[in-house]
């Protein structure tokens, strides 16, 4: 009381109004933050719900012309999901070697190195990684373009985040059951497969699931390594392949208002898919947590 | 790793040497892109330009709301409703590039049309917000909104990270000697976390630099030098490789791809110097969204 008294009544209500208009300003930073979150997907939903059907799930583009009104994704859905399956394939071993290296067996400079380079190319745009593949794979190797192509770029994005979130998983295992394995005369490779991997498992699960969802929404690197196909093509090995991003992509270039409305279409079923994916892992994570 | 890195940047650089002999220095000055057109004439020197132009104005947005609603969450919010708040930032990270270029086009730049009309006619004498044809729409003002919604949840998130590692003694420090809420983040927050903030924001520039597909989507190519940044029109070198590619021929291959080589080198040292600021800071922030 004695300290308020010497201050003057002017500072204080101006240190109490500076301080209201700069937390306010601050709530008002998180509701601008989330109004495009709002809007994307009410718009999205709003416009794609128009056009998406059965019929559109489970056909293709073959013979379709620009104006034709029917005409659907099932081309591109495959072709996404044994994309993205054959990136998973390659990225989550690889990378999940990679992040028990880091943890269970890099010491010192080499170990600091090799995480700096894997956070150095989380930041690799994914056209780069597209160009990769093409002039490495497509036409280095004269492959020409196909799924697996696809699949080759995507796991090059892939691989970073897998290992990242693998890493901060296997961290959290504690020292005390590595060291109560080794007590029982446990070797060190059984000790990681039996109790550090089961331990971390449902983490690295939710990485996983993250690292996936993020490379499904990839269109970049698929206009160079896929590059797009009209009928189905169900073998990823052979050819140009379609996939659910670059159809969007590619009917939302298109200046009739029906191929527009396949985009949205598309792009309603392309948000569903990430947006489970990525909730689901969330929700993974949460229940870990909580346990 | 390493191996990776160095395959990208040797394979990209054996494909693009054709290019650079064949434009020569001015590869880097040049604003036009006909390199299949005898004789060949293209360069980089537009593409860059609009690549750092919309990177640059994109951070200008969105660098004030992350920090703020960063701020917001982890100071301010009660704990629970912070977190789950958070989730819905990363959510905003989760939404493909694609569907963000889609609703550019057909949402945000009809509305913008209307901020661009009113800044040209009220602050038009500057020549940055000035339209000399009054047209508006798919100009490098709207592709940097789009970029600006793209990196606010990265950035974010980082700050996130950043904001929680500064210790609870220095925030309780402060406010025990009376200090207000803003007070203590202007005071014990702010100066403990200022390199992790660089970063942090660094990093968002890196994504703005290199994405391509909203961008192509929203802008109207043109290859032009042009500081007006509400005319339809301008480019960028992500944004060019994804339109370009298509109907490219053999030489106009090598030469999207020595464009990207220099895309790489940009953001490669973007995000180096990022990632040495952030650890520097002693922080082993998360760069996935």
């Amino acid at each position: 009381m004695s300290i308020a008294a010497n201050v003057p009544q002017a500072v204080v209500r101006r240190r109490r109004v500076v301080n209201a208009i700069a937390c306010s300003a601050l709530g008002l930073a998180v509701v601008i933050a989330l109004i495009p979150l709002a809007a994307v997907l009410a718009y999205t939903i709003n416009k794609g719900a128009d056009r998406i059907s059965w019929q559109f799930l489970y056909h293709s583009m073959f013979g379709v012309g620009p104006l034709d009104p029917h005409g659907g994704a099932y081309h591109a859905i495959l072709g996404t999901l044994e994309q993205v399956g054959l990136a998973s394939l390659m990225a989550v071993p690889l990378g999940l070697l990679v992040a028990i290296y880091i943890v269970e067996y890099g010491q010192g400079r080499l170990r600091n190195a090799v995480r700096f380079l894997i956070d150095v190319m989380t930041g690799i745009p994914s056209i780069v990684a597209g160009l990769f593949i093409f002039s490495f794979w497509v036409i280095g190797l004269n492959q020409g373009f196909s799924g697996f192509a696809a699949a080759l770029s995507l796991a090059v994005l892939m691989l970073p985040v897998v290992v990242r979130s693998a890493e901060e998983m296997l961290k959290l295992v504690p020292n005390d059951l590595r060291e109560a394995s080794y007590a029982l005369g446990v070797p060190r490779w059984r000790t990681i497969t039996s109790v550090v991997l089961p331990t971390a498992a449902s983490g690295i699960t939710t990485g996983v699931m993250l690292a996936v969802a993020r490379v499904t929404g990839e269109t970049a690197p698929l206009l160079l390594t896929a590059f797009g196909f009209d009928a189905i093509r169900r073998s990823p090995f052979e050819g140009p392949q379609s996939g659910l991003p670059l159809y969007v992509f590619a009917q939302a270039g298109s200046a009739f208002d029906v191929a527009v409305q396949r985009a949205w279409a598309g792009a309603l079923t392309l948000i569903v898919l990430v947006l489970a994916l990525t909730v689901i892992a969330r929700l993974v994570a949460a229940r870990t947590k909580a346990t | 790793m390493l191996v990776l890195i160095v395959a990208i940047a040797a394979f990209l650089i054996v494909r693009a040497v054709p290019a650079f002999r064949e434009a020569g220095l001015g590869f880097f000055t040049e604003n036009d892109w006909f390199p299949d057109a005898v004789p060949a004439q293209f360069g980089i020197a537009a593409l860059a330009f609009g690549t750092v132009l919309s990177s640059v104005l994109a951070l200008i947005l969105a660098v004030p709301v992350a920090l703020g609603s960063a701020l917001f969450l982890t100071e301010l919010a009660p704990p629970r409703i912070g977190r789950w708040t958070g989730y819905l930032l990363d959510l905003l990270a989760a939404v493909p590039s694609v569907v963000y270029g889609l609703w550019g086009v057909y949402f945000l730049v009809p509305k913008l049309t209307g901020v661009s009309r009113f800044l040209d006619d009220n602050l038009g004498f500057i020549p940055l917000f000035d339209s000399r044809s009054n047209t508006y729409g798919r100009s490098v003002f709207a592709a940097s909104v789009v970029l600006a919604i793209m990196i606010l949840p990265i950035i974010a998130a980082i700050a996130r990270e950043v904001f929680r590692q500064v210790p609870r003694a220095d925030r309780e420090a402060a406010l025990a000697i009376g200090a207000t809420r803003w007070e203590t983040i202007r005071l014990a927050v702010l100066p403990y976390s200022r390199s992790g903030i660089v970063g942090a924001v660094m990093l968002g520039l890196g994504r703005a630099l290199g994405e391509t597909i909203a961008v192509a989507l929203v802008l109207a190519a043109s290859f032009k030098i042009d500081f007006h940044i509400f005319e339809p029109g301008g480019n960028t070198i992500a944004a060019n490789i994804a339109t370009k590619f298509g109907e490219a021929g053999v030489q106009g291959r090598q030469a999207l791809i020595a464009s990207g080589l220099v895309l790489f080198a940009i953001t490669l040292v973007v995000n180096v110097v990022a990632r040495s600021v952030v650890y520097r800071s002693g922080i082993a922030a998360e760069g996935k969204p």
